[in-house]
């Protein structure tokens, strides 16, 4: 299969085809965790982290044992265990070197576990044949994507707090609104490639 | 506990999607037409009761360190059985569902069910708490994608209602629309609720 170039893959994977806007994968971490800009960046990075690790060990697996003794039924199963693995690790990590991005994450840091984004790139990965490399930086550019998307939103977000928004809408409804918009905006890209 | 109130507590009072806002992913990205809805409903409702069912007989049997990993295998198992019989049985429901078969896997809601129901409660009560929660996601995605077949695509289940003069407005279907209609329809459910309390009081 041909493998796209690294800047098609970062185009598609940052605006046309973002992960969160276009695709709605980490929706619940995007509307969860994007109260505060910070804690938004600090999500950014531990989920841009773990999906690159998490392309490289699936892409892995899957060539090497799954394809190998025909066993690719048991992918849904299998990357989600590597990518469980690798949250408790990133976890870890986390807490002992950042202890205050670690409070602030709070219950959003092993929750990226059932972070869609993480799954759905392993998936995505194996389904569009991409090969060691560009498994790798595919998942890396979808975070990247995903970061970008939830720190945006988190700007837009602070100003909204100050705003005199109808008590039905406010907090969540508004928040959904707003991210619709973004997603207008991002729709302006679609069809744009190199 | 009752068995009612189970039932209920899932389709109403602690609706998965509209009360909880669990489960968003799915919610926005397959409520494009309402056989979609549907049938993501159902999907998830059949792993939300087994995985439920599993959970709660292994309850005593699992150790606490590490019950979520458990909890996982047990919920990818089903996922994974719930996506041969749609690839063997309804192929065109597969290919629109697409990734988000296997990501029912990571849907918040059968986690969540699991750990704060299924790992405390016995196996008839949590089979019954999967039905009604299951049933409530369905409830959600099935209006959210009615309202967005509707005014999307001028269609419900795929039987054409309008068209020719008036264009349906293809952004209600297209990505932003999800976004808008869950953000405008769960504020119509706070306002309704809202309204309800303040009649009570009176």
């Amino acid at each position: 299969m041909d493998q796209p170039s690294i800047i098609s893959l970062l185009i598609a994977a940052l605006f046309t085809e973002n992960f969160v806007l276009v695709k709605f994968m980490g929706c619940c971490p995007f509307l969860g965790v994007s109260k505060k800009l910070d804690t938004a960046m600090g999500m950014g990075m531990a989920v841009t982290f773990v999906m690159a690790i998490a392309s490289m060990f699936t892409w892995c697996v899957n060539e090497f044992l799954l394809v190998k003794y025909n066993l690719e039924y048991l992918q849904t199963i299998v990357f989600i265990l590597i990518i469980a693995g690798l949250v408790q690790f990133v976890e870890m990590v986390v807490k002992k070197i950042m202890p205050s991005l670690y409070n602030a994450l709070g219950i959003y840091l092993p929750l990226i576990t059932t972070n869609c984004a993480v799954l759905g790139v392993a998936l995505l990965n194996v389904q569009n044949g991409y090969n060691f490399i560009n498994s790798i930086l595919y998942g890396t550019f979808a975070a990247l994507g995903f970061s970008l998307a939830i720190i945006l939103f988190a700007g837009v977000r602070e100003t909204i707090d100050e705003k005199d928004v109808p008590e039905s809408f406010r907090g969540f409804p508004i928040a959904l609104i707003s991210s619709g918009l973004m997603a207008i905006a991002f729709m302006g890209f679609s069809g744009f490639s190199i | 506990m009752e068995k009612k109130k189970i039932l209920k507590n899932g389709i109403l009072t602690e609706n998965p999607t509209f009360v909880q806002l669990l489960g968003m992913c799915p919610t926005l990205a397959v409520t494009t037409t309402l056989k979609n809805g549907l049938g993501m409903g159902l999907s998830a409702t059949v792993v939300l009761i087994m995985s439920n069912i599993l959970v709660s007989l292994l309850r005593k049997i699992i150790p606490d360190k590490v019950r979520i990993a458990a909890y996982i295998v047990i919920i990818a198992t089903f996922v994974t059985i719930v996506q041969m019989v749609l690839q063997a049985y309804v192929e065109s429901l597969y290919a629109s569902l697409g990734i988000f078969i296997p990501l029912i896997v990571v849907n918040c809601i059968i986690l969540a069910r699991a750990e704060s129901f299924a790992s405390k409660y016995s196996v008839v009560d949590s089979a019954l708490d999967g039905l009604g929660m299951g049933l409530g996601f369905t409830v959600a995605l099935c209006i959210i994608s009615i309202v967005r077949e509707f005014f999307g695509q001028g269609t419900i289940w795929g039987i054409k209602l309008y068209g020719g003069a008036i264009k349906p407005a293809a952004i209600i279907g297209m990505p932003p629309g999800g976004f808008i209609v869950l953000g405008i329809l769960i504020a119509a459910i706070n306002f309704i609720v809202k309204k309800r309390k303040e009649g009570g009081k009176n």
